[in-house]
């Protein structure tokens, strides 16, 4: 096992066989150069290679989707717009919201930290179905393209939501191909879950029980659950405005005896638990960031599995608080009102834990920690002011204004975004073998943290005062808070690049990283930086609990 | 300073109370919160790896503590839930005696009719201290009437009719806005809510050009639209009686009975096969393409200005 | 890592044993078709709303429905999973010839099935019931529209799912005849691609009575 007999302090530069302008000697045999040809990478069933084929796709949609958003804040500038039409402000955010949901935030931790790490978690040498997993990616791909030729051929500017009738019988525009866009690429959540639950089932190395696994894992399979049950009410739902918009069947139209609110039930069922899918894998790598951190395990493991278990299960059960002025009943309405307060409690225990985690531990001020805790404190800020609008007379003046934006930006960007980042700054060695400059990954926690507040922040304040969202033209009194976010987003921006220059600049000239840089408990840190295309010699055998720090110590006060 | 406003302008006494409620819940979210900041900065401080401090006796859970600060918070939680569902409960009783003004929401307009027959585009005035229930209409889309002032929105669903409710107490203006996104001038699709005192809503009722109350203007479709030839008194058509209809209940050839508010006597005009009632004939024409949501609310307003007279005796 | 030719039944990567192999298969199998569940779960809470709100319309239209089709049809599928599970047993005692046979029945019945389906359609084609060429005053109600709308929607989805087992059923039993599975150590894609087909079954057996049996 991990050797853990002394704390390790930071990576030793010198630890190395040669300076790292060429490649190092654990990269020559590792996945990395297992096959150097084109087809060797694009008919890989490696789950490492397809973790880095997911990380370069969604690295793209994330720069076009944080393309729209430059459109949007650039034009948010003036009340009446600057660059954009009112049709093309419509068209960007809805562009916007479908990238970064379904091609970015949901593929994003899963596709690719979760393909590389959770069989080298559990001690397998890749996941249960290694073609079906390469299938999920070109499916990915697809969907991709579909929605690229989506975004050429004139956009759609129905808001993500898609809400009927506005999408099913007025809006103008590539509806269908976004739709089916969406349903491609559902299929490709629904196989990845399919695998990661049979992995973790049936792939655990001798003495992996359920009780040891990282919760890195356990928030993965909790995912997987949500993408397996939830996707496909989404495809029949988009399958149905299709038909709405193709064939005039009328389910969603009052004229021939539909219901728009059917819609909106059928589509929240699935949008409700698809954010759990966004942020329950956040959870379980801010877990490892923290454990790793503080040389400790996570305090109350077994209450923060559960938790993770829990959040899915009831986060199936909280829908139709996206629904509280649609015109549903107010009593059903006061139900998912006291659920939604429910749901909060087991991501509030995860927090607490973590902060009860650092007691007593050896806490190293590296950049996963530094993004492990930007994460907690605007998933905290997130998490209340969900708290906020579940309270059903405070949603009634704040539904649909940018309070709503704030708060989920607050747990997608402020949070998984942050998560991601975390996962990559922690784990990056051990993908590409390589160290990097620690000094600059913590500047771009610590400008990702203070930019994404002044962007944020202020649209709490612009939603209480009754901005509403989806808004082009807003009452110039409104102005100067518009500009601050204006003004974060661009920080932002150049924040979100930073990494990219400092990560690839330690791809060439970056030290090698050893087996386990940062003394960190599990089994992927007992191979070579990068692993072998096999990840094990031979499989390994687990007997000590997870997180196996030692929790005595003979110090002096 | 008006460039940076703070907090929006309260206009009724339910604004307040939504205020005081959020306040609360950001004391209680603060409470919630600051520890963890401190305590997350405080302990990476005294427990970085490489300095000295007391690390004996570590523990890695505690059941106790785990289940207290997941009931704790959740107990305090429920305080605000039970708060905030009375108030909302409160939005969806609104008082007999409401003032009843019909909205109709269009790409991209809001029109509003008072009882007395006065029309406006985009801005509503109202009396002060009045209690005010807006019935409205969708002809196209989802739209929402938004007026952050009173704290209130509601959704305005097409097929259906919602309402909302309020009693304003200061006199101003306030903003008025969509608020479910409905296409491409979605953004401009608003006004004002102008609350007058009495006198100054009466003179303004006065002022505005009336083609008729909303009732005698329900009255001339009704003649117009041929709803009279089966409807009226003279008819020799099995046709029910309106008369008294408005608010009884109507018992369904399917078995049920169902009230005739302002939702069914909508459905019967646009979707006459949808409630048949028990023991009349199936031969009511739909009127969907023919009559606007504008025009339908105008012989609601007909037909409940009926309700008071005695029905005719069944044919 | 054994050659995976020379012995079909050793396990590929990342498997260490057979067993644990074959146990990944089935659950995977299962749960993807859980998530074929959810799929039609929409469909299906759509028709129990339906049905709770207005029963009285959902009884009326479901009496236009040709039960006497549908009821062949879902004896036709019974028997068709009937002969599917036969062939899976088959393919466990290495009986090559006599499983591919049955698939082929099994897929052969699944044929007539959309067939008749077919003729079924065109029936309420001509009768104006379906979507696009009904005309207003055909139904006295909304919702009576909307209930054919339905019927339409949840059986042609699954008249897609049983054209996409159809060819699943003649593949493998392509496969078993021409020797390419072998049997009896491969018979696991016999029973994996029977389980879809009793799935496919299984949807009908509650399309059947949601729709048909209403009345």
């Amino acid at each position: 096992m991990t050797d853990l007999s002394m704390p390790k302090e930071r990576p030793d530069p010198h630890n190395i066989e040669d300076r790292g302008l060429s490649e190092t000697p654990a990269q020559r045999e590792s996945y990395l150069r297992a096959g150097n040809t084109l087809g060797s990478w694009f008919f890989t069933t490696d789950h490492k290679r397809i973790a880095v084929l997911y990380l370069i796709s969604v690295t793209f949609f994330f720069f076009i989707g944080g393309a729209a958003a430059a459109l949007i804040r650039i034009d948010l500038l003036e009340p009446n717009g600057t660059i954009l039409t009112n049709e093309g402000y419509n068209r960007a955010f809805t562009l916007h919201g479908v990238i970064m949901v379904w091609f970015f935030l949901i593929p994003s931790i899963p596709n690719t930290f979760g393909n590389f790490l959770i069989p080298l978690m559990i001690g397998a040498r890749d996941l249960a179905f290694p073609r079906l997993n390469l299938a999920s990616w070109y499916i990915y791909v697809l969907g991709g393209l579909c929605t690229v030729y989506v975004l050429i051929a004139g956009g759609v500017d129905t808001g993500w939501t898609f809400y009927t009738p506005l999408s099913s019988m007025f809006a103008h525009g590539q509806v269908v191909m976004a739709a089916t866009a969406v349903f491609i690429v559902g299929f490709s959540s629904i196989l990845t879950g399919l695998n990661f639950i049979v992995t973790i089932h049936k792939l655990r190395c001798p003495g992996m029980t359920w009780g040891r696994l990282p919760l890195f894992v356990w928030s993965h399979y909790a995912t997987s659950l949500i993408l397996v049950l939830a996707t496909p009410v989404l495809s029949i739902t988009l399958a149905l405005i299709a038909a709405e918009r193709l064939f005039g069947i009328g389910v969603f139209n009052p004229a021939l005896g539909g219901d728009p609110l059917l819609y909106q039930h059928l589509f929240w069922f699935y949008s409700h638990p698809a954010v759990y899918i966004m942020v329950l894998p956040a959870l379980g790598v801010v877990s490892e960031l923290v454990a790793a951190a503080a040389r400790k395990p996570v305090f109350g493991y077994k209450v923060v599995a559960g938790c993770s278990i829990a959040i899915a299960a009831i986060g199936f059960l909280v829908w139709g608080h996206h629904m509280f002025v649609s015109g549903q009943s107010p009593y059903a309405s006061a139900v998912f009102s006291f659920l939604s307060l429910a749901v909060a409690v087991p991501s509030g225990i995860k927090v607490y834990n973590w902060t009860a985690t650092l007691y007593k531990g050896h806490v190293a001020i590296d950049p996963p920690l530094l993004f492990a805790c930007s994460f907690i404190g605007l998933f905290v800020v997130g998490g209340l002011t969900g708290l906020i609008l579940a309270m059903l007379a405070v949603d009634v003046h704040v539904h649909d204004t940018y309070f709503v934006i704030a708060h989920f930006h607050y747990i997608m960007v402020g949070g998984t975004v942050a998560a991601y980042f975390g996962a990559l700054h922690f784990w990056w060695p051990k993908i590409t073998g390589r160290l990097y400059s620690l000094a600059w990954g913590r500047l771009s926690a610590l400008l990702i943290f203070l930019g994404f507040n002044l962007t944020f922040f202020p649209q709490f304040v612009l939603g209480y005062l009754g901005m509403p969202r989806r808004y082009h033209h807003y009452p110039p009194e409104f102005q100067v808070w518009n500009v601050f976010s204006s003004t974060g987003s661009s920080i932002l921006a150049v924040t979100y690049l930073l990494p990219f220059l400092y990560l690839f600049y330690s791809l060439r000239y970056g030290d090698a990283a050893g087996p386990n840089p940062w003394g960190a408990t599990g089994l992927e840190w007992t191979v070579p930086s990068p692993p072998p295309k096999h990840n094990f010699e031979e499989t390994p055998t687990v007997s000590g609990p997870p997180y196996d720090y030692p929790m005595e110590f003979e110090e002096r006060p | 300073m008006s460039h940076l406003p703070l907090w929006p302008l309260e206009a009724s006494a339910h604004s307040g109370e939504v205020d005081r409620l959020v306040i609360g819940l950001v004391i209680l979210s603060i409470l919630l919160s600051a520890p963890v900041f401190i305590l997350m900065a405080a302990f990476a401080v005294k427990y970085r790896r490489g300095r000295t401090a007391d690390r004996r006796h570590r523990i890695d859970h505690n059941m106790a503590l785990e289940v207290s600060w997941a009931v704790i918070p959740f107990l305090l939680l429920l305080v605000f839930y039970t708060w905030s569902t009375e108030l909302f409960l409160e939005l969806r009783h609104p008082p007999a005696d409401a003032l009843e003004i019909d909205v109709v929401a269009k790409q991209w307009m809001w029109k509003f009719q008072h009882p007395g027959g006065q029309r406006e585009i985009n801005d509503l005035h109202v009396p002060l201290n009045r209690a005010v229930k807006l019935v409205m209409a969708s002809q196209d889309v989802i739209h929402s009437l938004f007026v952050p002032a009173l704290r209130l929105k509601q959704d305005v669903v097409p097929g259906r009719y919602t309402t909302l409710w309020f009693k304003a107490d200061k006199t101003g203006s306030y903003p008025l806005r969509c608020s479910q996104f409905c296409g491409t001038d979605h953004s401009l699709m608003g006004g004002h809510l102008y609350v007058l005192s009495a006198s100054d809503y009466a003179r303004w009722l006065e002022q505005s050009k009336v083609d008729g109350s909303l009732a005698a203007q329900g009255a001339t479709l009704f003649r117009d639209r041929g709803c009279s030839g089966c409807h009226g008194a003279a008819s020799t058509v099995k046709a029910p009686s309106l008369n008294g209809l408005f608010g009884r209940p109507v018992p369904l050839e399917n078995g049920q009975v169902v009230t005739a508010d302002e939702q069914y006597i909508r459905d019967s005009i646009l979707l006459p096969q949808s409630q048949i009632a028990a023991g009349y004939p199936h031969i009511m024409p739909t009127f969907q393409n023919v009559l606007s949501e504008d025009d339908v609310l105008k012989l609601v307003a007909y037909i409940k200005s009926l309700a008071t007279l005695t029905p005719e005796r069944s044919r | 890592m054994t050659d995976h030719a020379s012995d079909p039944a050793a396990p590929v990567l990342p498997y260490s044993d057979p067993e644990q192999q074959r146990e990944a298969a089935f659950l995977g199998m299962y749960v993807f078709l859980g998530s074929e569940i959810m799929l039609f779960g929409g469909l299906f809470m759509t028709a129990l709303v339906m049905r709770v709100l207005h029963p009285h319309e959902v009884v009326e239209t479901s009496k236009e429905l040709h039960i006497w089709i549908g009821g062949i049809n879902t004896a036709i599928l019974l028997t068709s999973s009937f002969a599917v599970a036969a062939a899976v047993h088959a393919a466990r005692a290495g009986v090559g010839r006599v499983s591919a046979w049955l698939l082929a029945g099994a897929a052969a019945l699944g044929i007539a099935f959309l067939a008749l389906k077919g003729v079924e359609y065109s029936l309420e084609f001509r009768d104006g019931l379906l979507p696009g060429v009904s005309y207003p005053e055909r139904f006295s109600g909304p919702v009576e529209r909307l209930f054919m709308d339905l019927y339409f929607i949840s059986t042609g989805l699954h008249a897609l799912h049983v054209t996409v087992g159809i060819a699943l059923l003649l593949i493998v039993s392509r496969s078993v005849a021409t020797g390419r599975i072998v049997l009896p150590q491969r018979a696991i894609v016999v029973e994996l691609g029977g389980l879809y087909w009793h799935l496919v079954d299984a949807i009908w057996i509650f399309l059947y009575p949601v729709l048909y049996l209403a009345r």
